[in-house]
């Protein structure tokens, strides 16, 4: 696992208030029962963490250009967009 | 208690900067969003809003005002004048010490806010305007209002989020209609289309990038406004003794919280806000013509209004439009705005239009009055306000 991988995945642990160990990269999101309140601030701590932005409405979750079905589909998500950036 | 009537009305939105530019926008389908023009607006990520245009300051207010008022109280004022204007009253000694001013307002002077907290921030100065501080009150519109007409009796502002305005105009109506006095301008007034204050909005993720589309299938969220709106509500015989033209009758109001969640709303809330707005006015459900829906095209309210008004009025309710995709979420100054629409339904038999509207979301009411405005004969009209945090607010008007 990538360092940014990692620490996508504490990031997500530290928002829907579970340890690290409960999370895999295939865990689905709807599992977590994340509030939509959750999700800005999931969303916001991602950007300023890698210094990136994340397509997101929350009237629409998953029909912006960003995969936030599950913590794997997230992690290539930012490593993708980081990756962008770095470009 | 008094039977409470309407004999001013004055506005400035997006749509115009008069209540007949407003209403002839509303009937004729034409909408005020368009692109944001404000300092930086390339730093945002939503460049869509009902911006009020070719308004300038200077031409309605001396240089002593010009310090003073922020542009929400520019707005109030404005309108304010429009609705006097109107009514025709003249606020003597004796009618002055007992009418007053109750408007709505979500956050107050916020441009006045932005302003300073740019110049000690990101400008390194170490000094703002002196005036600052009145300038950014809440109750600043209120407080003007109050000294420009010289009205002494009861005047406060009211800030339940989205709901602002209409909880000022139930205050209002509930004061004139207890006898605790005669007159009572009451309304709502919201300047937020600032840089600060978007970026805010922005960070909730609820803001769609193109346009409002209420209860649409393919809606994508909200569309900032601003502006006000300021009504004359006045006891009925004190208009009638003078002479005086009653726009609308308000017959009834219910507030309500839905003690449930700070953004989400609860169908139990808007439901029960209704019903009491209804049973205040000791009217049925099959009495209602119109409903000017909270609508602000979001996923959340749309579906939530939706399943409450067939709750309450069954399968096949009344008209349902929203004006919000017309002049934009006008936050604490909306239900002001658009009860404007519903004096325009029960005066001139026209339903204003739900603009943007594309495509039908069987979750949400199908029949919205999409796009184009209808002719309907409408004796009552409902207006809705289900704020943030689950604050709801409903009033009921009558044709006279």
């Amino acid at each position: 696992m990538t360092q940014t991988a990692q620490t996508i995945i504490e990031i997500i642990a530290d928002k829907a208030l579970l340890e690290l160990g409960d999370l895999t990269t295939d865990t689905r999101l709807d599992a977590l029962a994340l509030d939509s309140l959750a999700m800005v601030e999931l969303i916001f701590a991602l950007e300023e963490t890698f210094d990136i932005s994340v397509p997101f409405n929350a009237n629409d979750p998953g029909k912006d250009d960003f995969d936030l079905s599950s913590v794997g589909a997230i992690v290539q998500a930012v490593e993708g967009l980081v990756s962008q950036k770095a470009a | 208690m008094h039977r409470v009537v309407i004999t001013g009305a004055g506005t400035i939105n997006a749509l115009g900067h008069d209540v007949p530019a407003t209403i002839a926008a509303f009937a004729a389908g034409t909408g005020g969003i368009g692109a944001l023009d404000i300092p930086d607006v390339d730093r945002l990520s939503i460049r869509v809003a009902g911006q009020v245009r070719d308004w300038t300051a200077s031409e309605h207010f001396d240089l002593r005002g010009l310090s003073l008022y922020d542009r929400m109280t520019q707005f109030a004022l404005w309108s304010a004048r429009q609705a006097v204007a109107q009514s025709g009253l003249v606020f003597d000694e004796a009618l002055g010490l007992q009418a007053g001013v109750i408007l709505g307002t979500a956050v107050g002077g916020l441009g006045t806010i932005d302003d300073s907290y740019r110049a000690v921030y990101a400008e390194g100065k170490n000094r703002v305007h002196p005036l600052t501080v009145p300038r950014l009150m809440a109750s600043a519109g209120v407080s003007h209002i109050s000294m420009t007409y010289g009205l002494r009796g009861p005047a406060f502002s009211v800030s339940t989020a989205c709901a602002s305005s209409n909880h000022a105009m139930g205050l209002a109506f509930q004061m004139v209609r207890a006898g605790a006095s005669p007159v009572m301008l009451t309304g709502g007034a919201e300047a937020m289309l600032t840089f600060g204050g978007l970026k805010a909005w922005e960070g909730l993720r609820v803001m769609a990038a193109d346009a409002c589309r209420p209860f649409s299938a393919d809606r994508s969220g909200m569309v900032q406004g601003e502006g006000a709106a300021v009504f004359v509500f006045e006891n009925h015989d004190h208009a009638r003794a003078r002479g005086a033209e009653i726009l609308a009758e308000v017959v009834g109001f219910a507030m309500c919280s839905d003690s449930h969640d700070i953004v989400m709303p609860s169908v139990d809330g808007a439901v029960r806000a209704m019903r009491g707005a209804l049973s205040d006015a000791r009217l049925d459900p099959g009495q209602v013509d119109y409903i000017n829906a909270h609508g602000t095209g979001t996923k959340a309210n749309d579906v939530n209004e939706s399943t409450a008004i067939r709750a309450v009025f069954g399968d096949a309710p009344p008209l349902v439009s929203s004006t919000k995709a017309a002049h934009g979420h006008i936050i604490g100054g909306t239900g002001a705005v658009e009860m404007l629409a519903c004096l325009m339904a029960l005066r001139d038999g026209v339903i204003a239009p739900t603009l943007g509207y594309r495509k039908p979301d069987p979750d949400c009411l199908l029949d919205v009055v999409p796009n184009t405005a209808r002719r309907a004969d409408v004796t009552v009209a409902m207006t809705n306000a289900f704020a943030f945090g689950g604050l709801n607010a409903v009033l009921v008007l009558r044709r006279m």
